[in-house]
Parts: structure tokens; sequence; C-alpha cells
């Protein structure tokens, strides 16, 4: 589009534009112009009309020469063709074309990023423009149907982390996805996309999402990639069972650097589930579960479940444990809502009690969950006493990754 | 010594851990166009030409490696990244002489099997279809570590050149001072040969494919040094297996009347008189790796259109998820196969097409690869050194010139 000065005297084509998404998220502040032998950079404020037939006209004269600057986002050359995160459509797209509008605040025309188009349509106004008139690619463009998400639910992903934080790109928006749908995402990206993704979003959310990637190579990588502060901080907020899970996976050197970092409480549940080889009902166990002494009654029960906030979404079994921690009995959470408050919890216990020993193998543990049609099989050390569980999600892992 | 021993363990459980991409490519570099051309080579001049499987070596190895590198350091695919460097429009373009070139290999392929199957009586009109259904299957129902899996064991049927190559008891004197001896002759047809074999070591479609392969497989930059080797390794193999094409074709043929053949299947039944096992093996070898390569070919080509336009690729994903990746594939063996069944179709000619297509592809991808490689802000650490980098275009213009010379000959002989 050709750019004309005050006294109509043409200057250049625009090169590129630009946003400064720090002082506004989705309005074209820069218009890059291509003269002679330099670009120059037109504040929006400067410009005093856009229109298609005409061009761009300005409003004043200085006009400065465009250098490189970390805090523009170049429409041009940081979003066309480069990968985008669709938050609403929950994954990575590339885009392909930028939708723009042009609004009038009284005093100049502005213009804004309103969408970006992500389908055929715009690939095929990129491929045919200049090739044929732009009339014939409008009259077949309208039938095909537009595939475009709009700009406040785009997200660019910038691995440079001084960059991000001066384009002011965050990944707020990501954390409210559902964890496994953020772990479809990051999957999708690149190393250093995937790094910049983990760095910037809250530890619960990033713990959620890493938990929820497939590959636990994958897994592992990205927790070397980061800082082991920030790694530790992830690796806390997940279940000690997969913690050790991923830990196991790295270099002994970096996972002892990672655990170093973490508190003291969690770091030694899982160093202690580290010491189980994977393959074992050792490995596969988590220490997330609710214990009683055997004499224990249903109101001790529920004021134990509400001391375990946290443990609740996925509990269905309580465990009674006499004086030397051994277990004796297993009790399904349901059986507590029929029963008044002041029985014994023993009473309502399964009649066999179904458990395995830490080292037992692999295999053998599904077995017994499908035989036994299992939600939570307790697992016991060489003294019998409670040392974790393994639940029903724990063995459609196992079973998928055959 | 036991760290020594337990570092090797390490190395030996990493090495398995990546192997895949850089070996299944490699090898299916010998696929029908590949073993027609060696055979064509032994038969017609023995021994003289297997010093040039060196220099082939080399020149896969060093394009095969810069392709991995990328994959396992940026995590992107080769055409993911042209389109991000080079623009929509390049990448359009170049994506759609991508596949024509490959459907016009794809064809190459089914008339591979058709061919091969022929030898055992077998009608085209029920191997290609049936063919063409199971390479569908595999790559639609199976997900990547299954079909990596299929692939390897593809890979391992190979061996049936080697063991036929042994069978016609060559010359090996004769193979072993051949294989180290250049020579040159001015003879059209020895020199057209000789384009011929470096000519067609690189296809656009490996590069891509290898790329995209690493990625998936999820092979970081810290694993390269082992996918390194991979790569190495798989290239070294498919000069091995070429040894003994040609070597077979050379003991068998050429020592009896050295002679032109038309078809990879011809070279098949010159080994006839060398026992019945030599035949079925060498026939047995052109059906596996023609059918290899039906299933790769599309599927690279899919992959490679879906990642540089945008849409979602993969064979992980189901096939509501990637609908046009799915669409390409299918249609490309479809067509691939189809043609085949029809009556005087012009193949040679479609063949001989691709080959010009693939010709002006190469030095757009091969350029590309080598200005990528050096773009620090994708690499890092990783970009090529200055000696890599002389050595890299050394190796692109000579392809270049070569693949060059390859499509000027095949466009003479098409009038």
């Amino acid at each position: 589009m050709p750019v004309v000065d005050l006294k109509g005297r043409r200057i250049g084509r625009v090169k590129d534009a630009a946003i400064v998404p720090l002082v506004h998220a989705s309005r074209i502040d820069r218009l890059l112009v291509g003269g002679a032998d330099t670009w120059l950079a037109i504040r929006f404020d400067q410009v005093h009309s856009i229109s298609l037939s005409k061009g761009i006209e300005l409003s004043d004269e200085v006009l400065v020469p465009y250098h490189d600057d970390e805090y523009m986002l170049r429409i041009g050359r940081d979003l066309l063709d480069q990968q985008i995160i669709d938050v609403t459509g929950r994954k990575v797209v590339r885009v392909n074309d930028i939708t723009m509008g042009i609004t009038h605040d009284g005093a100049r025309d502005i213009l804004t990023v309103l969408e970006v188009d992500i389908g055929v349509r715009s690939i095929f106004r990129r491929v045919l423009q200049g090739v044929i008139p732009a009339t014939w690619i409008r009259r077949l463009q309208r039938r095909i149907p537009p595939n475009s998400i709009s700009w406040e639910f785009a997200n660019v992903v910038e691995p440079d982390p001084l960059r991000r934080l001066r384009l002011n790109i965050s990944y707020t928006k990501l954390e409210e996805m559902h964890p496994a749908d953020l772990a479809d995402i990051v999957e999708e990206l690149g190393p250093a996309e995937r790094e910049a993704i983990f760095e910037t979003i809250d530890s619960e959310a990033a713990a959620d999402a890493l938990s929820e990637v497939e590959n636990p190579k994958m897994q592992a990588s990205i927790l070397e990639s980061l800082e082991p502060e920030k790694a530790a901080d992830i690796v806390e907020e997940m279940s000690p069972d997969e913690a050790a899970d991923i830990l196991s996976e790295l270099e002994e050197e970096t996972s002892e650097e990672i655990l170093d970092e973490m508190d003291s409480a969690p770091k030694t549940e899982v160093r202690e589930l580290l010491e189980f080889r994977d393959d074992t009902a050792g490995g596969m166990m988590n220490t997330e579960y609710v214990s009683l002494h055997d004499q224990a009654t249903v109101s001790d029960a529920m004021s134990a479940l509400k001391g375990n906030e946290d443990l609740l979404d996925g509990l269905n079994t309580l465990f009674l444990v006499d004086a030397e921690e051994r277990l004796t009995a297993v009790i399904p959470l349901a059986r507590l809502f029929v029963t008044s408050g002041n029985a014994l919890l023993q009473d309502l216990a399964s009649e066999t009690l179904i458990q395995v020993s830490v080292d037992e193998k692999q295999d053998r543990v599904t077995e017994i969950f499908d035989k036994y049609n299992l939600l939570t099989l307790p697992v016991v050390d060489e003294d019998g006493k409670l040392a974790g569980v393994i639940t029903a999600d724990d063995i459609i892992s196992v079973l998928r990754q055959k | 010594m036991r760290k020594l021993l337990s570092r090797f363990r390490y190395h030996l459980v990493v090495f398995f851990a990546v192997l895949g991409p850089g070996f299944i490519t490699a090898v299916v570099d010998n696929d029908s166009g590949g073993i027609f051309t060696y055979s064509a080579a032994g038969a017609r001049f023995g021994y003289l030409p297997l010093w040039t499987l060196l220099p082939i070596t080399i020149v896969l190895i060093i394009t095969q490696e810069m392709c991995s590198r990328m994959g396992a350091v940026t995590g992107k695919g080769l055409s993911d990244l042209i389109r991000e460097e080079f623009g929509l429009r390049i990448t359009f373009l170049l994506m759609g002489v991508l596949v024509l070139a490959n459907m016009t290999n794809v064809m190459a392929e089914f008339a591979g099997v058709a061919s091969s199957l022929e030898l055992f009586h077998i009608s085209r009109y029920i191997s290609v279809p049936l063919a063409a259904m199971a390479v569908w299957f595999v790559v639609v129902k199976g997900n990547y570590q299954s079909v990596e899996k299929i692939f390897l064991f593809a890979c391992v049927f190979y061996v049936t050149y080697v063991i036929s190559g042994f069978l016609v008891k060559p010359d090996w004197k004769e193979a072993a001072i051949n294989s180290v001896k250049p020579v040159l002759m001015l003879e059209p047809g020895y020199i057209y040969m000789l384009i011929g074999m470096v000519g067609t070591t690189i296809a656009p479609w490996m590069q891509f494919y290898l790329q995209a392969a690493v990625v998936e497989k999820g092979i970081t930059a810290k694993e390269y040094k082992q996918s390194r080797v991979e790569v190495v390794v798989g290239c070294i193999m498919t000069s091995v297996i070429a040894f003994f094409i040609i070597v077979a074709c050379a003991g068998a043929i050429y020592a009896v009347r050295p002679r032109d053949i038309q078809d990879a299947s011809e070279a098949a039944l010159g080994l006839k008189p060398f026992g019945e096992y030599a035949f079925l093996l060498f026939s047995a070898g052109l059906f596996n790796a023609s059918i290899f390569a039906a299933c790769i070919l599309p599927l690279s080509t899919a992959y490679s259109v879906c990642e540089g336009l945008g849409f979602e690729a993969g064979v992980n994903k189901r096939m509501k998820e990637a609908p046009i990746f799915y669409g390409l594939y299918t249609l490309l063996i479809a067509v691939g196969a189809g043609v085949i069944l029809i009556p005087k179709f012009p193949l040679v000619q479609m063949i001989l097409l691709s080959q010009v297509l693939n010709g002006i592809l190469l030095p757009f991808v091969l350029i590309f690869m080598v200005l990528l490689i050096n773009k620090h802000d994708l690499m890092g650490e990783w970009t090529n050194s200055r000696a890599a980098n002389l050595v890299s275009w050394v190796t692109v213009v000579v392809m270049i010139g070569l693949t060059l010379a390859l499509v000027g000959i095949t466009v003479r002989g098409m009038h």
C-alpha cells in the first residue's frame, strides 16, 4: 500500500506493520515504510487516513528511520507464517493471514488486528495475490468458508524470555485450560517454545500439564531445560509417584539438582519412591492416601477427610492400620454415608483384604486389578506396613504404554 | 572398566532409543527405482561402477545429517522451517511440485510391486489393490511406534540382496579392487550411468521425511550424538546393499554377457541360472523395497504438505482430527496404485517426469537446508561449522549439477 505525505508526494510502500503490546494489545502502532534505502517508522498518530484505494495519507512531516526494536511485534516477520496457540480451539495453528479493521477516532484512521486466519481461504489469497486480479481472488474466496480465530484468543509463542517480557506476552490464558489440552499443545511445539511456556505459567498448572504429557522422554527433557528451582517448584506440585517417575527418567546429576531445591517433606516422599524399580508395585504406587487406626469410628474418618481436602478428588478408599502401621482393613468410602457416626470403621471393611508387596511385578498388579475389579490397591512393605496405593488410573497408563 | 562398560551400555540403549528415522530413510533410498539403477549398472558395466558407492555414501551422510540435526534441535519439520523463514508462496510452490514428483514416484513403487509379484505369477490386478490396501491400513490404523516397528522390520528384509549376492558367486577380488579404484571412461552410456547412480541418491522427499520422523519420534538435541551415529550407520547399510545388488548383477549378467536391462525384474530373471534361491531372494527383495517405499512416500508427502501449509498432521492423530493429512495420503495411494491397473498407461514417461520434477525441486531444498542450518536463532550452538559449511556447499553444488545433468539427459531422451 503506497504512503503519501502532507503535500501528496509518494514516499514509499508499507513493508510491514508492528504492534507494541506494552502500549496497546491490538492497535497497529507503527507502519514500516520502505523508501529508497532505509525503512521509515510511522507512528499511528502520524497517520491521517487509510483507504484501500488511495493508500495511507500522513498528517505529520517528521518521520524517523526504523530500527529493529524489541518492543515491536512485527506482523510480517513475527506473526505471519509462524505458529501461535489458539486458546479457544486449544491447539497450535499456523498463521496464514491477518485480518485488520480500520476505525476512525475523529482525528485519524486507526488499524487494529482483529483476527488471525488459519484456513485454506487465506492460503489461497496469499498464494494468488499479484498473480491474478484482486477482484477475482475476492470472488473465488467467497466460496471457501473462513477459518479464523479472534486476536484476543491468539497466543504468540516467544522463546526468548527478555523479548517475551518486552512484548508483554503472557501465558495466563493457558493456565485455565484443561491440563490434558495444554499438554497436547506443548507436545506440538518445538523444544524452545515448550520451555518458554513451562517457564512462564504457574507451577501448579505446569505440574498438571507435565503429568499429562504422554512421552516420558519429553517430560524429562522439559524438566531438564528449566532452571532447577523452577523445576523443583513444578515437581513439588506433582503427586509423588508421578514426580518420581519423571525424575527417574532424568540423568542422576540433574534429578539430584532438582531434588536439592525441593522442600523437605515432598522430597523425602519422592526419594523413597525413587528407590523402587519402575516395573514393580513400589514404582507404580503413590503415597497420597488416608489411613486411620483400627479402632477409629465413622466420625473420626469424616474429620480425617476434612483434614485432607486436597486428596478428595480421587479418593475412594480408606485404610485401617494397627499400632505398628500394618494394614488391617480396607474401607470403601461410600459405605461411610450409610452408617451412623459412632459405628466402628472395621465393621464396614471389605471382606477380603487384597494387598500386594512393594516388589510385586507390574504385570501381576494389573492382573490383580482385573481379577478383583479394583479401583484402589494397597501396597505394603516387607513388614506389612502400608507403603502406598496403586489406583486404576495408574493401571490405565501402564496398559496404554504397552 | 566397569564404568566404561556401563557407559557403553548407556550409549547403546540411547542408540536403540533413537533408532528409526535415519535408518529407515537411508534404506528406503534403495526403492524400486534405486534397485533398477544399480542392477542396470551391474548388468552393463560389471564391477566398474562400485567405486561410486563411496562418494554416494558420503553425500548421503552429509545431507541426512543436516536434516536430522535440524529436526532434533528445532523440533520442527523441514517444511515448517521453510514456511517460517521463506514464506507461504515459496512453500506452496515447493509443496505443489513435491506432491506431483512423489505421486509419480508412488506409481513407480506400485509398478515395482506389480512386476516383482508377476515373477511369482501373481496378476497385478490382484497384487496391486491388495498391496495398496495393506499400505493404507498400516498407517491409518497404526501409531508412530507401531508403524516404525513395521518399517524397521522391512529394513531387515534387505538382507535378501546380500544373500543373493553371495549365491551368484561373483569375482570378489575384482569387486574389492573396483570398490576403491575410480574408473572414468568417456563413453556416453557409462557417464549417463554414473550420473544416474549419484543423481538418484538424494531425493527431496527423503529430507522432508527424515526431519519429520526425527521430530515425531521426539529426539532431542541431547540425544543427537546417537542420532547422528544412526544416520551414518543407515547410510553405510544402504551402500552395502547397493554393493551387493551391483555385485549380484555383475556376477550373474555381466559375467555371462554384458547387456542393458529394461527393469529390475529382468535382473531377477538374469539370476535364475545361478539357482532358484538367488532368483527368489532378489525378487522378494524387490517386492519388499517397492512396498516399503510405497508406504513411506505417501506418508512423507502428506506430512510435508500439512506441516508446511499449517494443517494438522501425524499418524498419532485420528482421521477426524487431521482430515487433509489422511485425505492426501489416501489420494496418493489410490492414484499411485490405480494407474498401474490402467492398460497402456504411459508409466515410463511418468517415471521420467518424476525424475525431472525431483531434479527441479532438489536445488531449492538443498539450498534452503544449508541456509536454515546456518540460522543462529534457529539452531543456536548447533549451526554448521565453517568446515562443515564448505563441505555442505560443495556437496550441494555437485548434487545440483549432477541432478540437472540427469534432468537434461532425461528430457532429451523423452523426445
